[in-house]
């Protein structure tokens, strides 16, 4: 279909193609769970099978034809399990698995514009009936009998579901499409029909069964018809002459009820749980739940109610005492009303984390199988929510960290049988709050990160000179290192050694951090820190000269007064702070600032801030309020600017800068990379 | 900032019979103009929040409605010599394009002039000496009784070439 669309069926295009993804996820999931046979229930069998009849229908009504013959094709093997015909068998989820790589890349194709050559397609789907023929008692395809016969017969049961009308479908006009083909013999069932009070006038109570008879009868001219409402109706095409036709009735007065009812239920639960927040990966838009903007409505109400409030106010001329009290009333209650529809609105941009968790279960299935290791995936805290522009970025780390798990991490079988371990390797992906952060953590019980390979190694790359003593934290200090890798053998999996490195950059980047955790022959936990959010944080105001500087409140570990007797000069520059059993650089903020004039005064305070994990000891003049900040970027209208992060305006409209104190403490240690300091 | 007109396209040459306007103002005694399509607002000046590690005729950022936007001294920026902010001096707002993107900025002058509409055939081309280095002038409009430098707008921050 070359002809140009409209701008509707542009719109329904791009509709489709974000409930394919959904689609594919749950065709994925099933058949994955399918495969280690822990959901293989009927439920299961008909969600993937619902899954790839939509993609199926909604293709087809947009014309991408190999993406509804590769529907198509998926459809009819699932169709076999489904109606108990064969039991799945490994081989065939395998190649339904890879079905689904198809059909991304075929929806992936389409959504840049192309196509997949049909070529392809088609050689895959015979590849597919092939195999759904290879296995003995299993009836060929309806298009295989019904091309064989040239005069066919067709037994058509067209059950709608109840609610068909509401997409404005007739299925009188279906029926009477369907008479133009040949001899129609059309029986309507009224056994669904309720008594008349009862009838809802906007629901179908009606099926049909109709004999189809004459030369131009195909199942697929049939399906054509019905491909508009395939979705909202149960439809059934056998060749009549296959069996004989007084048992096949009787068979379907049987089924039919059941399957009638079947059907709507699981649907709903499904358009459910997609508005329940499932988010679409794409960058342009987000769904979002209805009892989120309720919510927001709600606020915005109060937000008015308040203001006409404090109209009044104004109205009354002068202000006395009472109204003054009116006032101040009035404005804690904007203050209130404000900081509620802020968290809304914050909450409108977090999606749960099960958007980047999702793609796991099949990654690890994949790799487990290419690398020969047993793995059993654990995902906790999949309703997490979490900025939405954080959970874009952090899809690439996460499957680089998985992915490392898995090839560095678990040990083959036989190892870990040696080790007196269980066989089946164990990762575990969990995501939760702490504090004002999001921790999302991947967790192995694999053979841990040896710390004298480790350091072994940092020699070798000359990250540490052959007479210096490693630091404590080697592990950590090292294994971000650029071009760091332990691993003996480069797989296609890892090793190259281009990763952490670039896994920490990226979730720095987003205003987090990485942390390692590893006991050998026990396994290894990687976890990163995220921000809740990035527009708003909650900040220490802090002076330094005349102007105001924003420091955020999670960087902060302490202030101290300085005690000059616990300075000391490091090599006659640089000073040190002993506190405690620990040595803190001291910085003076003002220099580092661009303060020619700045002094350090009597009353200067130091405030201790985190800096990639090392404390450092800012000097600041004085302590002022602390207040949540929307931080404002400054490469808007500006550019980047080395040790700010951002930019926020205070109550009294002046703009502050937000320090970036793990990029001040590279500043000044002259670590740009932030790799190791020797 | 969606709200606003997109920015006209600049560079390369324009049509010559198409008439200029301009915002005009002063700068050591001459007058400049710019685009006035390019202008959001003039303002008068009040005191920036210096940025660290910024070129010297970046005299730090201010909040226009809620967007920290940076400004410019334009007389630092064209080498003159440096005048004492007073009263009549102004910080024009305007939407340049820097690095592939919108932006909104505002440069400092000594002070407003006009809006003048130049007819297509009064404006030149700038010429060119060996030491003027960076002139940021596009065109130079000559009218009767006086010639504007028209500035690039989109060349204040960075370079020519950026």
């Amino acid at each position: 279909m070359t002809k140009s669309l409209s701008d509707i069926q542009i719109e329904l295009l791009g509709l489709f193609f974000e409930e394919s993804a959904e689609g594919l996820q749950q065709l994925e999931s099933g058949l994955l769970a399918l495969e280690q046979s822990k959901g293989g229930g009927a439920d299961t069998i008909n969600d993937v099978f619902r899954a790839a009849h939509s993609i199926k229908g909604g293709a087809g009504s947009f014309g991408l034809t190999e993406i509804s013959t590769l529907g198509h094709a998926m459809e009819g093997m699932l169709e076999d399990f489904r109606s108990h015909r064969t039991e799945p068998t490994r081989e065939m989820l395998a190649s339904l698995l890879e079905g689904v790589d198809w059909l991304r890349n075929a929806l992936d194709a389409r959504k840049a514009g192309g196509s997949l050559p049909i070529a392809g397609v088609r050689a895959f789907c015979d590849q597919l009936e092939t195999l759904r023929g290879s296995v003995p008692g299993t009836p060929t395809a309806i298009e295989k009998v019904a091309s064989a016969a040239p005069a066919v017969a067709l037994r058509i049961d067209f059950l709608p579901a109840p609610r068909i009308l509401e997409s404005g479908n007739e299925p009188v006009r279906l029926l009477r499409e369907l008479s133009r083909l040949g001899r129609a013999k059309i029986a309507t069932d009224l056994s669904r029909l309720p008594g008349l009070a009862d009838i809802d006038a906007s629901l179908c109570y009606l099926s049909w069964h109709i004999e189809l008879e004459g030369n131009d009868v195909s199942a697929k001219a049939v399906e054509e018809i019905f491909a508009w409402v395939d979705t909202d109706a149960v439809l059934r095409i056998e060749p009549v002459l296959a069996k004989p036709i007084g048992q096949d009735v009787a068979a379907a007065e049987v089924a039919a009820p059941a399957l009638v009812q079947a059907h709507p239920v699981p649907d709903a639960k499904s358009q459910l749980a997609s508005t329940d927040g499932r988010a679409d990966t794409a960058i342009g838009s987000i769904r979002v739940g209805v009892d989120k903007i309720d919510l927001l409505m709600n606020m915005v109400g109060e937000l008015v109610i308040t203001q006409s409030m404090l109209g009044v106010i104004d109205d009354e001329g002068s202000l006395d005492s009472r109204r003054v009290e009116q006032l101040r009333e009035g404005l804690g209650l904007l203050a209130r009303n404000t900081r509620s529809l802020q968290e809304s609105v914050m909450r409108l941009r977090s999606v749960p984390i099960s958007v980047v968790f999702n793609r796991f279960p099949r990654l690890v299935h994949d790799l487990g199988q290419q690398l020969g290791k047993q793995v059993e995936l654990k995902v906790n805290g999949q309703t997490t929510e979490i900025d939405k522009t954080v959970v874009e970025k952090l899809g690439d780390p996460l499957v680089h960290l998985v992915r490392n798990s898995l090839d560095h991490g678990l040990e083959t079988p036989e190892i870990r049988r040696a080790a007196g371990k269980s066989e089946i390797g164990v990762i575990e992906i969990s995501a939760y709050h702490h504090g004002g952060d999001v921790v999302v953590e991947v967790r192995d019980d694999g053979r841990g990160i040896n710390r004298d390979r480790v350091i072994e190694r940092a020699r070798q790359l000359g990250l540490l000179g052959e007479n210096e003593s490693p630091p404590e934290d080697a592990i950590r200090d090292f294994i971000f290192a650029p071009g760091f890798s332990t691993a003996t053998a480069v797989t296609d999996v890892s090793g190259r050694g281009v990763g952490m490195d670039v896994v920490r950059r990226n979730i720095r980047a987003l205003g987090g951090d990485v942390f390692v955790e590893t006991t050998v022959g026990k396994g290894t936990c990687i976890s990163m820190r995220l921000p809740l959010t990035l527009a708003i944080i909650d900040g220490q105001l802090i002076r330094v000269g005349n102007h105001a500087y924003v420091v955020p409140l999670l960087s902060i570990i302490e202030s101290v007064q300085v005690e000059p007797k616990r300075v000391s000069k490091f090599q006659g520059k640089r000073e040190l702070y002993r506190l405690r059993d620990k040595l803190i650089p001291m910085i003076e903020l003002g220099q580092v600032l661009g303060m020619q004039s700045w002094q350090r005064s009597e009353e200067s305070l130091m405030m201790i801030v985190e800096a990639d994990n090392a404390p450092i000891g800012l000097l600041v003049d004085e302590l002022l309020a602390q207040q949540q900040v929307v931080v404002k970027s400054l490469e808007t209208n500006y550019e980047r600017v080395a040790g700010l992060s951002g930019a926020t305006i205070l109550g009294d409209g002046s703009v502050a800068f937000i320090l970036d104190t793990t990029a001040i403490g590279r500043l000044v240690r002259g670590t740009p990379s932030g790799a190791h300091a020797a | 900032m969606s709200d606003l007109p997109e920015i006209p396209a600049t560079g390369g040459e324009p049509a010559k019979p198409r008439s200029a306007q301009l915002l005009t103002f002063f700068l050591d005694n001459q007058e400049y103009g710019v685009d006035i399509l390019r202008v959001q607002e003039i303002r008068g000046w009040s005191a920036p929040m210096p940025i660290p590690g910024a070129p010297p005729y970046i005299k730090g950022v201010i909040n226009i409605r809620g967007d920290v936007v940076p400004i410019a001294d334009l007389r630092e920026r064209l080498s003159l010599p440096p005048m004492e902010y007073g009263a009549t001096t102004a910080v024009v707002v305007l939407r340049v394009r820097y690095k592939n993107r919108d932006r909104i900025m505002g440069v400092v002058v000594d002070a407003m002039s006009d809006v003048t509409t130049v007819p297509g055939e009064a404006l030149k081309a700038p010429p060119t000496f060996h030491d003027s280095g960076e002139s940021l002038a596009k065109e130079i409009a000559t009218l009767e009784d006086k010639m504007i430098t028209i500035l690039d707008v989109d060349c204040v921050f960075g370079d020519r070439a950026a």
